[in-house]
């Protein structure tokens, strides 16, 4: 029996486990994806927010803020690429002018520091030229940040499983009932006893809080479909550049990613369907008209992808976090949609203390608090590189082109804790396919290199797990 | 180390400039070549119709580089593959990696550029959906079909009918695929005529002008696509989506010349085709650095690649033992105009030029029983009729040193389209 079952392994997931695996305790995560990192982790803004835009007092505000304050030690701590480059909420019409004021005072109570209302254009033109000519004012946050979301969730599971909390991969969670001493989890692969359940299941944490709950939830998926541009647009602005927020969220954002390209989205169109990640025409149009307003001429040409994510969406817009008292033991982390991705961290902290209440856990004295990335060769000076390379030959072989990813790198994300095992795993890990030709020239490369390593054959890789093979067949196989 | 000439890129437009160069004189010249041999993406063309032009014979992609590999290694010219170029630098510096010398500079004296073009991808066109497996640019299931050996899929839809795209439905046919339909978004294929005759009236697969694909169906792998009609402005026509069940969506819509390095060292491009801009020995904006090939501008056949490389390798050669020697107000800019949307080289310079430049271009639109008309400073010097012109067919003129020279003062040159 397991103390602690955490189901989802994205980021709530994975703060939660990092931050339960500091007591001693019997973890797991199950997810039900081959990976980290697989639903609403993976496609969102990647915005570490400032705070002001949370109601004061809501568990949202309170979390974001404590998130992104943690955030610096985290990011130092597990090695995630994180920058403040500070955001913009822009204001386009006068009139809302009292709007951005509102915004300004609820950051203040909400404790946001350094947080300016700017009403010279010409200063807010030096700060970013490239805002629309109808902006005449914005609320300068300059806590405001970028972060790899990918790693940052990979990040944290990582050193959870480091720490001794063991993952299960396709593994989906059916139902849940209580048991002798805690609650068994009924799953594809046979039933999981554990004394406290941490419901961490993303789109789908209703299905498993309305099975105890008196007070039932709805998640509602809310989409929002996203352009990413090249690195050649990456600079095209330097702060994130919001809209005034509206009733269904902060609106559609332009923003430089930590990793160098431009980000341009996204729409929030509820939707019925939990899977339904797909782009549509009318989203993607809603996208590029809305950027207008707040940034001018973005270089649509130079586009290399779209794609949408879902959020957690629920009526009540705040996180549901905490014990159930119909089911002690059972623990919600659900409509985490955003700032939850700031929030992550704070999320985590909370949960882990709750638990360890409720279980009495002790804490570890030999837990590791950091962790190193993916070895990055790109800052090695020529002298450095070749000597790197007289060692480790495969540091000398270029994969990945566009982002000059080198085939070392992308053995070391297979052999990781929690290793890549899909081209999608290697792209979140290491960038191999996620650069301008959208793995054009390396996927039959990576692929070569995910069966080897893994001792593979090249028709039972996928993309993304499940019945995602790339080859079906060899040739004539079907003559 | 220290070369004469260094060429990136070892495919047919590399292995072309280095013989050219080799044979002009040049003495130590390196080829960088970043695939495991020589040849470029010639050695994934396993049809035939290479050469016609070169050879006067119909040769295999890989037959065609052969034959370009065997002269320059009869040449003794050196090369070094499985080599990436990391970057270039303005005084020619080009610094190098691969897994056994680890990473190095060479100090050359002329650079030539054939890095050739990558594939659009999906992602450059909207198009909505899902992002499951089994949406392949053309080029890359090229790739795993005809060297790794793998079948990307059972049941194709193509969109785009650039050349690669009409190739891979003949190809996954024949491998045992169902290829069934290629879509184009323009009213006229992207691809040579023969190529449609042959990939896919022989094999009666439908090609459907002016559609795209709307929407991509499939959560993990694709289980589907919408084709769907569209208007004059490319948007699609609501009532005409048809679905398609397939498991492969294929994708043959543009090549983009890679110029990520010429970028690095500011050189300047021409934006209609993503390609550095050149004078008539086809040195870009930056002294003693050449381009040839697909970095240039996109063709569509090899032989004109290797000509056109030929020539870069012959004047780089000459750079490297007498310096440019050109002056910029000698130059007489060659401008498209009224449905010529660009033209290679864009400058030409009468002193230096050979005794002809080919002028190659590309039109804007279907044309049929036009002129291409030559202006020299508004005089019209040469006018030739041409039955058809599209764009999926690259043109070309020559400009002769004596007519040109007839009229020193003269600052343009203008090629256009005209009727009657």
């Amino acid at each position: 029996m397991y103390d602690v079952v955490i189901i989802g392994a994205g980021v709530s997931g994975a703060s939660t486990a990092r931050e339960l695996s500091r007591y001693k305790a019997r973890i797991c995560v199950v997810e039900k994806c081959e990976d980290v990192c697989c639903g609403t982790s993976k496609a969102n803004s990647a915005i570490v927010h400032g705070g002001f835009d949370a109601e004061t007092g809501s568990l949202m505000a309170r979390l974001n803020l404590r998130g992104n304050l943690m955030m610096d030690k985290l990011c130092d701590d597990l090695d995630i690429p994180f920058k403040r480059n500070g955001s913009l909420v822009v204001c386009t019409d006068p009139e809302k002018l009292g709007d951005l004021y509102a915004l300004y005072d609820r950051g203040l109570a909400n404790g946001v520091r350094g947080l300016e209302v700017i009403t010279d254009r010409n200063r807010l033109l030096e700060m970013e030229p490239n805002l629309a000519d109808g902006v005449c004012a914005a609320l300068h946050a300059p806590t405001g940040g970028i972060i790899n979301p990918f790693v940052m969730n990979i990040a944290m599971a990582e050193n959870a499983n480091e720490n001794g909390v063991e993952f299960r991969f396709n593994t989906e969670i059916m139902d849940i009932e209580k048991c002798e001493g805690g609650f068994v989890l009924h799953s594809e692969n046979g039933n999981i006893k554990t004394r406290c359940v941490v419901n961490a299941a993303g789109l789908y944490t209703d299905k498993f809080h309305n099975i105890f709950a008196e007070k039932k939830i709805k998640i509602i998926p809310r989409r929002g479909d996203y352009y990413l541009l090249d690195k050649t647009a990456g600079q095209y602005v330097s702060k994130t550049v919001f809209e005034l927020p509206n009733k269904m969220g902060k609106g559609v954002i332009v923003t430089p990613t930590v990793d160098g390209n431009l980000l341009v989205g996204p729409t929030a169109i509820d939707v019925t369907d939990k899977e339904a990640t797909n782009t549509t025409g009318e989203g993607l149009d809603i996208v590029l008209e809305k950027s207008k307003h707040t940034v001018k001429n973005i270089p649509m040409r130079q586009v290399i992808t779209s794609f949408a994510g879902l959020r957690a969406h629920e009526q009540g817009h705040e996180f549901i976090i905490g014990e159930l008292s119909e089911a002690l033991g059972f623990f919600d982390c659900a409509a985490i949609e955003s700032p939850g991705l700031t929030a992550a961290p704070a999320i985590g902290e909370m949960l882990a203390d709750l638990i360890k209440k409720r279980l009495g856990l002790e804490e570890k004295d030999d837990f590791i608090a950091t962790r190193k990335a993916v070895f990055d060769p790109s800052g090695l000076s020529e002298g450095e590189r070749t000597k790197l390379i007289k060692e480790k030959p495969e540091y000398g072989t270029i994969v990945c082109r566009c982002e000059m990813i080198s085939a070392g790198e992308i053995i070391e994300a297979i052999h990781r804790p929690l290793g890549a095992k899909t081209l999608d795993g290697i792209k979140r890990q290491v960038r191999a396919g996620s650069g301008r030709c959208q793995g054009g020239f390396c996927t039959p490369k990576v692929m070569e290199i995910i069966a080897k390593e893994l001792n593979m054959e090249m028709c039972d890789l996928t993309k993304s797990g499940k019945e995602s093979r790339i080859v079906l067949g060899r040739n004539k196989d079907w003559i | 180390m220290k070369y004469d000439i260094v060429i990136i890129g070892g495919g047919p437009a590399g292995l072309a400039a280095g013989k050219a160069a080799k044979q002009a004189g040049a003495d130590s010249i390196l080829i960088l070549e970043r695939d495991h041999e020589l040849g470029g993406i010639l050695n994934q063309c396993i049809h035939n119709g290479f050469g016609l032009h070169t050879f006067k014979e119909e040769l295999t992609g890989p037959e065609y580089a052969e034959r370009f590999i065997d002269k320059v290694c009869e040449l003794g010219i050196e090369y070094k593959l499985n080599t990436m170029v990391m970057h270039i630098e303005k005084n020619k510096r080009v610094v190098a990696m691969n897994s056994s010398d680890g990473m190095f500079s060479i100090e050359a004296k002329s650079i030539i550029l054939a890095m050739g073009c990558r594939e659009r991808p999906r992602g450059s066109l909207n198009i909505a959906g899902y992002r499951p497996a089994g949406i392949f640019s053309a080029g890359t299931a090229q790739r795993l079909v005809n060297i790794e050996g793998f079948m990307t899929g059972r049941e194709v839809v193509i969109l785009g009918s650039g050349d690669i795209g009409l190739i891979m439905a003949r190809r996954m046919t024949l491998e045992g695929a169902k290829v069934k339909a290629v879509a184009e978004l323009m009213p006229y294929s992207g691809g040579l005529k023969r190529n449609i005759v042959q990939c896919l009236d022989d094999y009666g697969i439908p090609l459907k002008l002016s559609h795209t694909v709307v929407d991509i169906r499939g959560k993990e792998r694709v289980t589907g696509v919408t084709i769907a009609e569209v208007d004059e402005n490319f948007k699609p026509i609501a009532g005409t989506e048809e679905d398609f069940d397939c498991d492969t969506l294929l994708l043959s819509v543009g090549l983009i010349p890679e110029n990520e390095l010429s970028k690095e060292i500011g050189i300047e491009m021409n934006p209609v085709t993503n390609g550095p801009l050149v004078n008539d020995r086809l040195e870009t904006s930056c002294e003693g650095v050449f381009a040839c090939g697909n970095v240039l501008h996109v063709h569509d056949l090899v032989d004109y690649v290797s000509e056109e490389a030929a020539l870069a390798g012959k004047n780089a050669a000459r750079y490297v033992k007498k310096g440019s020697g050109a002056k910029a107000e000698q130059n007489i800019t060659i401008e498209g105009k009224n449905g010529v949307r660009y033209t290679v080289p864009s400058t030409v310079n009468p002193e230096l030029m050979e005794d002809f430049v080919t002028v190659r271009f590309r039109v804007g639109g279907v044309y049929k029983d036009r002129y291409i008309s030559v202006k020299l400073d508004g005089e019209e010097i040469i006018r030739r009729k041409r039955p058809v012109m599209a764009p999926s067919e690259m043109e070309d003129i020559k400009l002769h040193k004596a007519k040109l020279c007839e009229k020193p003062e003269a600052k343009s040159i203008t090629i256009s389209i005209e009727e009657g």
